[in-house]
């Protein structure tokens, strides 16, 4: 079982979801990134992802557009990405890394399984790669047994979500409205639905992420998805912090608000 | 993916209906001024080598520029498809001055997506789109021109796909994109064709076309594919020079890569992050290129060749003084690349180039270049 199902079946085995946490590998800092991901495992982040900067976004808002620039204009390289990868991995947590396709084609998608393995990495989550387009990646991910995990949207036909699932390793990831990627007032009616569809096809875990910024929206989601997402709200508190510190403790204190709302399914 | 599928059903749909064909034909003919005609331009040939050229004229097109043929097959398919509201992205304006004619001919909401820094150099347009009752949202991401236009509006079409239809400008992007627009220009090179014909008694020696997505190129080429004995060139902007890194020639200086839902060639560095791409013509300002470009590229059946600001400038000004059209800088590109291939085919051969817009928007830009304000 890969270190991402254990993190999952972990969680089931306790009655709860598990808590994914996402931060760009480089922000604010290359040091201040691992030192907040770090702090979010262990405030009760199951499961780390470490988003690859990318200079265009497309399905990602502007927080974390704004996220990525900072780490690029900072001189965030794939190296550094791995590197946080290992350090993150080191604390115990199945780590991840979340990254739009072209990186990955050009570094040589069986160079950056090797790497990714290398470093402690669990797999892989590849937002704009559909596995129909991502034979190259299915036989690097294989070859490294490094989970791979495709996205579903609510648009997507009975025909996309067999054949997407069918490829997924470690869980399915639910985009569970339409539209990029932030933190939102409301949780959405479409993820309940989105949600039961996925579970018809797979028995794999599903995380659900749409925008999810406090414990009371996590615990809702929770209540029908088996992991909750949680990305632009971590990048908001550090971007909006005086300095590191704060924005470390601001991450922290977000991740266990989320831990206690994920353990008290609504 | 969704989005995607239904569109292609409905594109296929629509082609295959006379309906469609005929409606889009007869807007083409009484709203556009199609078929735009062909001009013979001896002085300025006089500089390319005493080859014959001849102007495919799209800058006579309504709205003054080729993108208006793709534009109405859009919008068209749009009103098909029940939609009710339109977003575009432009670069130098003149896909969203005709997106927002299109959308106030039909009736449809019209939103067009540009880089702060083209509503800068293009400010006519952005006037002239606003005048027609679109909303103009610039852009602030990234480098603020053409490809973080297109990374606002595919976020806005992922967020309200069902009401909108995303009317891509150029044959980039995912498919059906490429192949779409395509076929909606590719009456650019059927009425050329017929008319070099008919004016010269045989078919053109070289065709030539500027490249930034490619649409127009793709449009005139088209239906010379299978003509072996007709040389196909595009002209990318070479912006500084392409040695000097600050360029938009895509085929002569990126490597293959996915953008904005294509694999094609890119500027980009080494790891796979897009680069900026520099051209004094904002419509040309683009990292990536069409995928069938990069196909013609590959095969060698067309040849991709790199134009600076400055040839680009001095063919804009030739074509000025000798033959009264002041012509788009996109299409100057074309214009100064065909004046060396004229020089390398000789006095007897032809050369068409497609004019593919006019050079309205661009009178700032050139006075300032010129130094006339």
């Amino acid at each position: 079982m890969s270190r991402v199902a254990e993190a999952f079946a972990k969680a089931a085995a306790e009655n709860r979801a598990a808590l994914v946490g996402y931060l760009p590998a480089g922000f604010p800092s290359k040091q201040g990134g691992i030192d907040a991901l770090s702090a979010m495992v262990r405030a009760g982040v199951d499961v780390v992802e470490v988003g690859l900067p990318y200079s265009d976004p497309v399905l990602d808002g502007p927080t974390i557009q704004q996220a990525a620039d900072r780490a690029l204009q900072g001189g965030t390289r794939i190296a550094d990405v791995l590197a946080t990868v290992e350090a993150v991995a080191a604390t115990g947590a199945a780590t991840v890394v979340m990254t739009y396709w072209n990186p990955v084609l050009r570094y040589g998608a069986e160079r950056f399984a090797a790497d990714l393995a290398a470093a402690g990495g669990a797999g892989l989550i590849t937002p704009d790669l559909t596995p129909d387009s991502g034979a190259d990646w299915l036989a690097a991910s294989d070859a490294r047994d490094l989970d791979r995990i495709f996205l579903v949207a609510p648009s997507s036909s009975p025909e996309r979500i067999a054949l997407t699932v069918a490829a997924c390793r470690g869980f399915v990831y639910a985009t569970a409205v339409m539209g990029v990627t932030g933190a939102r007032s409301q949780t959405s009616v479409a993820a309940p639905p989105l949600v039961a569809r996925i579970r018809e096809a797979t028995d794999l875990p599903i995380g659900v992420g749409l925008g999810v910024s406090n414990g009371v929206q996590a615990a809702e989601v929770a209540g029908y998805a088996d992991g909750v997402i949680v990305g632009s709200a971590f990048v908001r508190k550090l971007l909006d912090a005086p300095d590191l510190a704060a924005g470390v403790a601001g991450c922290a204190d977000l991740a266990a608000d989320l831990a206690s709302g994920v353990r008290s399914r609504s | 993916m969704a989005a995607l599928d239904e569109l292609t059903a409905e594109f296929n749909a629509a082609q295959a209906d006379p309906n469609f064909r005929a409606e889009l034909s007869g807007l083409l003919g009484s709203y556009t001024g199609r078929p735009s005609p062909i001009t013979e331009v001896p002085r300025f040939a006089e500089h390319a080598g005493g080859a014959r050229v001849l102007l495919k004229r799209e800058d006579l097109n309504h709205t003054g520029s080729h993108k208006i043929n793709n534009v109405l097959g859009q919008a068209l398919l749009t009103k098909r498809m029940g939609k009710t509201r339109v977003i575009a992205e432009t670069g130098a304006g003149q896909h969203g001055v005709a997106t927002a004619t299109a959308c106030a001919l039909m009736g449809l909401d019209c939103v067009v997506y540009m880089g702060q820094e083209d509503t800068r150099r293009q400010a006519l347009n952005v006037a002239r789109m606003k005048m027609l009752g679109a909303e103009v949202i610039p852009v602030t991401t990234g480098s603020k021109t053409l490809k973080d236009a297109i990374n606002e509006a595919m976020r806005d079409w992922v967020a309200n796909v069902e009401k909108t239809h995303y009317l891509l400008g150029t044959v980039a992007g995912p498919h059906p994109f490429p192949y779409m627009v395509r076929e909606f220009h590719r009456v650019i090179g059927q009425e050329a064709r017929a008319q070099v014909l008919e004016l010269t008694g045989r078919l053109p020696d070289a065709v030539c076309a500027c490249v930034g997505g490619g649409s127009n190129a793709i449009g005139i080429f088209y239906d010379f594919i299978p003509d072996a004995d007709v040389k196909l060139f595009g002209f990318e902007a070479a912006g500084d020079g392409v040695e000097t890194g600050r360029h938009a020639a895509t085929i002569t200086g990126g490597a293959p890569g996915v953008l904005h839902g294509a694999r094609s060639y890119l500027l980009q560095d080494d790891e796979g992050q897009t680069m900026e791409s520099h051209s004094i013509s904002a419509g040309l300002d683009y990292p990536g290129v069409g995928p069938e470009h990069a196909h013609l590229a590959d095969t060698g059946r067309a040849t991709y060749r790199p134009v600076t600001d400055t040839e680009a400038m001095d063919a804009f000004k030739l074509l000025c003084r000798t033959e009264g059209i002041i012509p788009a800088i996109e299409s100057s590109h074309a214009l100064a690349g065909a004046l060396v291939v004229g020089r390398e085919l000789g006095p007897d051969s032809i050369v068409l180039i497609n004019l593919s817009g006019r050079g309205d928007k661009d009178v700032d830009t050139a006075a300032t270049w010129f130094g006339l304000t």
